[in-house]
């Protein structure tokens, strides 16, 4: 018998909103990465996301474009991200994700892949480029055999057609985009994005639902959470990380006021 | 009749192809893949496509008997004259072919990535005639290297946009294509410019370009009593001429396929573009192909002295054609590919494009025989490069 998910966990146990916080691997400098963890960590966030840097990010914007860039320009690959979360679960104890694009991947190796996130203690993949149907024909049973988490994301134009077979083959929570975007290109939620998260609600899904892309503080993180189990913050995160001379603190700090605890 | 080195019901050319795109862009690329094959099969929409490349094109373009260089090489060689198509490159096949299908899917606006210009001015050509909005997303340093394109295109209403990211080219300008796609999804659509991009794209652009081979037959029929070549030569950036004038010679096994990828400094040199050499399987842009990338999978960027070849990549067909061996691959340096520029426009008083020049710096290799027939694609004229020409020729010295 494996062990339950972590990420199946957590929204068993969850009675307040879910925070998902997507930080760029070894950003703002290489060696930053089990620091950022940490402290998200001690701020009180539920799941880590950890980007994968990668040259051609097509689903990002500019400000995680540049983290990715300035990551691989300090040298980090898949190989040192796995050597840097080499002993993680010493120490992080909520969910954490990978998320990147399909073709580092591919160069790793997908098993090899898969072993390495089981062996780090990773619980769940977010791969935007690897559609539903590659997935299921070429890398499912492999990421089931490592009980790894393929998150599958829902846009606004996405059918209901398609978001009943998302469910149908997702674990753990699908990834629900606020808008027709790329990362941090726009910010707030607008009327017609409430009515879009209505029609979600609506559809009954077995899967909880996380609404990411344009979350950037407490109130669109409020805002958001009432349609949905929790949201997920990437580019604003990324932003502070870009700038903050006091990494650990800033961090717990910007955790906190999202979770409204400070 | 199904020809094997086309696309499978899979979008796949071999192990090549695929559709590996965000959720984002699903619906539209969907949408794309299940009605194209219907739209471009509609008698009405034949029409109007087949009368668009004739009265607007001018098609069909001639197939020129290179007499003077047929004597140097001792052999038959014929350019298929896309250079003489309106805009000046084989592109225009292609934009006029999508742009009647995006009429088709309801979209009132397009979005382009473009490297030499070419595809980009094809693109603001077909916007401008059929009253579309525009947008060129084009790299910063191939927006220096190609300014004359980049003020027609300006000139035909488009806007243009400097691509930033990475190296500032050809892959980035369609990163932000795609990007520029993913935040306008409802009355977009996407012209992609060569043979790439997620299926159907490859197969939809190759159609639309086979009718260069489709003329080459016919025009070979009349002139040399028979409807195929013993060599079809082409250049190849992500692979569009290349896949028109490949395209109805794919199973005739009596014409050999010879593509000239750009080398740039040398194929080992650390400058180049020549994909079949250095690249292993990947993904970039939507599909599974021959990528130039490092051990860790981030994409290298890659060189060449031609903006159009200037890509890490190559299209899901070629892949395949050069996997199997179906088409023989050659690495053309810049210093080459400028020799026969010369030579071209010297012997034949044809000003070559840069990407073209590559084409026509094989035929030593080939060791063709006399009575044997080589055609040449000239993709594309060299009005554009001039400056580069300029430059490296010293020709205002
Ligand atoms: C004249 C000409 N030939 C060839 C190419 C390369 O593209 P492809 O390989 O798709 O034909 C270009 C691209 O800009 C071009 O302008």
């Amino acid at each position: 018998m494996t062990k339950m998910n972590r990420i199946t966990q957590l929204f068993v146990k969850a009675t307040e909103p879910i925070l998902n916080v997507y930080a760029t691997a070894g950003y703002p400098n290489f060696g930053d990465t089990l620091t950022v963890l940490h402290a998200l960590q001690e701020g009180g966030v539920d799941i880590i996301e950890i980007g994968m840097p990668y040259s051609d990010p097509v689903a990002d914007g500019e400000t995680i474009q540049q983290s990715n860039q300035v990551s691989l320009d300090q040298g980090m690959t898949v190989a040192h991200l796995f050597e840097q979360l080499k002993a993680m679960r010493q120490t992080i104890t909520v969910p954490v994700l990978l998320m990147g694009y399909i073709n580092p991947v591919l160069q790793f190796g997908v098993e090899a892949f898969c072993k390495k996130c089981a062996e780090v203690g990773i619980d769940g993949v977010i791969l935007p480029d690897l559609p539903m149907a590659e997935y299921e024909s070429e890398y499912q049973a492999i990421f089931e055999q490592y009980g790894l988490y393929n998150i599958f994301l829902i846009t606004p134009q996405t059918t209901d057609a398609r978001i009943a077979q998302v469910d149908a083959n997702s674990k753990g929570f699908i990834y629900m985009v606020s808008s027709a975007s790329t990362t941090g290109a726009k910010t707030g939620i607008s009327d017609i994005q409430e009515t879009y998260f209505k029609r979600i609600n609506g559809m009954n899904l077995k899967n909880p639902r996380l609404i990411g892309f344009g979350i950037s503080d407490r109130a669109s993180f409020v805002k958001a959470s009432e349609s949905a189990a929790g949201a997920i913050i990437g580019s604003a995160f990324v932003k502070l990380l870009g700038q903050t001379q006091n990494l650990h603190a800033d961090i717990v700090g910007f955790v906190q006021s999202i979770k409204g605890k400070k | 009749m199904k020809q094997s080195f086309q696309v499978d019901e899979r979008g796949y050319y071999g192990e090549f192809g695929g559709a590996f795109i965000p959720e984002m862009l699903y619906p539209n690329v969907e949408e794309l893949r299940s009605r194209y094959l219907d739209i471009i099969a509609e008698p009405a929409f034949k029409k109007e496509y087949d009368d668009l490349l004739r009265d607007f094109v001018g098609r069909p373009t001639p197939l020129f008997k290179a007499e003077r260089l047929s004597a140097k090489y001792n052999t038959n060689i014929y350019f298929k004259r896309e250079d003489l198509c309106h805009t000046g490159a084989h592109k225009v096949n292609n934009t006029v072919g999508q742009i009647l299908v995006a009429k088709r899917l309801g979209k009132n606006k397009i979005v382009a990535e473009t490297g030499a210009g070419q595809h980009g001015v094809a693109t603001a050509t077909v916007c401008a005639l059929m009253g579309m909005e525009c947008i060129v997303y084009m790299g910063a340093i191939d927006i220096e290297r190609q300014a004359p394109n980049v003020a027609r295109m300006r000139m035909l209403g488009a806007q243009v946009v400097a691509a930033q990211s990475g190296s500032k080219t050809l892959k980035d300008a369609t990163n932000e294509a795609m990007r520029h796609w993913i935040n306008n999804p409802v009355d977009t659509h996407y012209i992609i410019g060569s043979v790439v991009g997620p299926h159907p794209y490859p197969d939809m652009v190759a159609r639309f370009q086979s009718v260069i081979s489709e003329e080459i037959r016919s025009q070979l029929l009349e002139k040399e009593g028979r409807d195929y070549p013993d060599y079809v030569i082409a250049c190849v950036g992500g692979g569009s001429n290349a896949a028109g004038a490949f395209y109805h010679f794919l199973d005739e096994p009596r014409t050999q396929l010879i593509a000239a990828e750009a080398a740039g400094k040398g194929i080992n040199s650390g400058h180049s573009a020549a994909t079949t050499f250095l690249g292993k399987p990947g993904v970039l842009h939507g599909s599974k192909s021959l990528l130039m990338q490092t051990a860790d999978g981030q994409v290298i960027e890659p060189y060449s002295i031609s903006a159009g070849l200037d890509y890490p990549g190559i299209g899901p067909m070629h892949a395949n054609l050069s996997l199997t061996g179906r088409a023989r691959f050659f690495g053309v340096t810049d210093v080459e590919a400028l020799d026969a520029a010369v030579e071209c426009s010297v012997m034949e008083g044809i000003i070559p494009a840069l990407e073209t020049a590559h084409a026509l710096a094989v035929f030593d290799k080939l060791q063709a025989k006399p009575d044997e027939v080589i055609v040449v694609n000239l993709s594309g004229r060299g009005d554009k490069d001039l400056s580069t020409y300029q430059q490296h020729l010293k020709l205002n010295d």
